[in-house]
């Protein structure tokens, strides 16, 4: 027995090891991750890590002991070259095969290169290393651009308020955050950078950045700052895939079950793409990784979770349930904005600082209790009595 | 520091950690490689995957549970208790020395 192969170290894939001896699975299994760390959590990297808040000792998801502990092989710093699918196996960087019975492929994305020349100054945030590299920049720096208005530029903007920094934020979109919330969240958001003395352009292109830093917009206005954080988006991994013949579009294409066209071969997180849908997120990463688990011991269910994201900027926690980009008809009921499709059935909750709500937005998403915009519209209506008594 | 007590639902086994003081005992869980504590969303109390089920004798010495944390205890995968709380959500303190905890038998 070849036992389950995880290509990919990151949530979603440290995750399917975990779920899999929960599960009751007592074969093989072997993480395979090109960074050299143990799997550790991201999302402080551009928060609390990146505010010193958070050490690197305080990233990590288990210790090492907890993969000997449960038999997980762990194969760090080495990177899966070539799925040869018709043997089950899988080629790493140093030659040698690693065979497979089930396959998941949590490769995760990249990011986005802003140019294709790396200049000083010039970082993204992707990885530890990328973060502490930011950390150390950002010290003796006194001015600071973010390039793109989405959850990793307007976070490393808000850790860069915090430490006196002058800080731009230039992103082409028309509203921050535009591919994952809806207008009014933007409104605010942009609202309260402004408030905290960032200067936020938008609907602005990057012409060329010169190295010093200089960046030249296409409306002619230069910015000069020594670092520049750039988060433009990423780019699924689907090399992998793709060479192996596996059908993909923004990433690789996955049935309900999150089977790829090959049955023993799973694709999950990041880089995986459900009914149009790529996710991003802890949420993603964890549930489908649960999902694939469950397949794989013998109790497949169709993946139907609900998602949820967060981002902390100053001292705004927002939280997202559902997907606002699905939404036609935005209504505001105090720090929560109710998102409804274009049937009038509810599609997201985007709460600042009402973490109640968000939960309870998470219960009637899943419950699927009928919420009118009308109701959502009057504060006096009682959403709670919705789903009371009614466990997700 | 003080040592810290998880318990298995069904007492199969036993594990005593030291956690700092002034973290959580999440953290103290996650560290240290307890089984039964998943804890996905890092802390955040916004998963309800770190759910512990507090020595009623040490109930009364922790801070009650915020509103977040009770909404979030609503979705606790294994039955919700008087003695439930989110272990990331309990700070630990001197006086927390000899905490017993119990995790569930399923976060999810």
């Amino acid at each position: 027995m070849s036992g389950v192969v995880i290509v990919g170290a990151g949530q979603a894939g440290f995750q399917v090891a975990v779920s899999l001896r929960a599960g009751k699975f007592d074969g093989p299994i072997t993480l395979i991750g090109d960074e050299p760390l143990l799997p550790y959590n991201r999302p402080p990297l551009s928060k609390g890590f990146l505010m010193g808040k958070e050490g690197e000792d305080d990233l990590p998801f288990r210790p090492a002991s907890f993969y000997e502990d449960h038999r997980v092989r762990m194969l760090m710093g080495r990177r899966a070259v070539e799925l040869r699918r018709a043997g089950r196996v899988v080629i790493l960087d140093s030659g040698e095969p690693v065979a497979y019975d089930h396959l998941v492929l949590a490769t995760g994305a990249r990011v986005r290169p802003i140019t294709s020349e790396a200049m000083d100054g010039l970082l993204y945030l992707r990885t530890v290393e990328d973060a502490q590299q930011c950390k150390r920049l950002m010290e003796p720096s006194d001015s600071m651009i973010a390039i793109g208005a989405g959850f990793i530029g307007l976070e490393a903007a808000a850790v860069a308020v915090a430490f006196g920094k002058r800080v731009t934020v230039v992103a082409a979109e028309d509203r921050p955050m535009s591919r994952v919330v809806s207008p009014m969240v933007s409104d605010r958001f942009l609202t309260l950078h402004r408030r905290h003395g960032v200067e936020v352009l938008m609907d602005e292109m990057v012409d060329r950045i010169e190295a010093g830093l200089r960046v030249h917009l296409k409306s002619g206005k230069v910015l000069e700052a020594p670092l520049i954080i750039a988060g433009i988006g990423v780019i699924p991994n689907v090399e992998l895939a793709q060479t192996s013949g596996l059908a993909s579009a923004n990433g690789i294409t996955v049935d309900e079950y999150l089977r790829t066209s090959d049955e023993a071969v799973f694709a999950i997180g990041d880089c995986a793409n459900l009914n149009g849908l790529r996710l991003e997120s802890v949420q993603t990463a964890v549930d489908q990784a649960r999902c694939v688990a469950a397949a794989i011991v013998g109790k497949a269910r169709a993946y139907n979770a609900v998602p949820w994201f967060w981002t902390d900027q100053y001292e705004c926690k927002l939280q997202i349930a559902g997907v606002p980009s699905n939404c036609t008809q935005f209504v505001a009921r105090g720090d929560s904005i109710y998102g409804f499709r274009a049937d009038d059935t509810l599609g997201s909750v985007e709460s600042i600082n009402r973490p109640v709500d968000h939960i309870q937005a998470r219960k009637l998403l899943e419950t699927k209790v009928p919420l009118k915009p009308s109701e959502a519209a009057d504060p006096g209506f009682d959403v709670k009595a919705l789903t009371r008594n009614r466990p997700v | 520091m003080p040592s810290i007590t998880f318990k298995t639902h069904d007492n199969s086994a036993t594990r005593q950690v030291d956690v700092p003081i002034g973290t959580s005992v999440m953290q103290g869980a996650i560290k240290n490689g307890v089984d039964g504590i998943i804890a996905e969303c890092g802390g955040n109390c916004m998963c309800a995957t770190c759910h512990v089920y507090v020595d009623p004798a040490w109930l009364a010495k922790l801070e009650p549970a915020s509103d977040t944390e009770d909404a979030m205890l609503e979705s606790t995968a294994a039955e919700r208790l008087p003695n439930s709380r989110l272990s990331c959500q309990i700070k630990v303190t001197a006086a927390l020395d000899g905490l017993i905890v119990t995790t569930p038998d399923s976060q999810y």
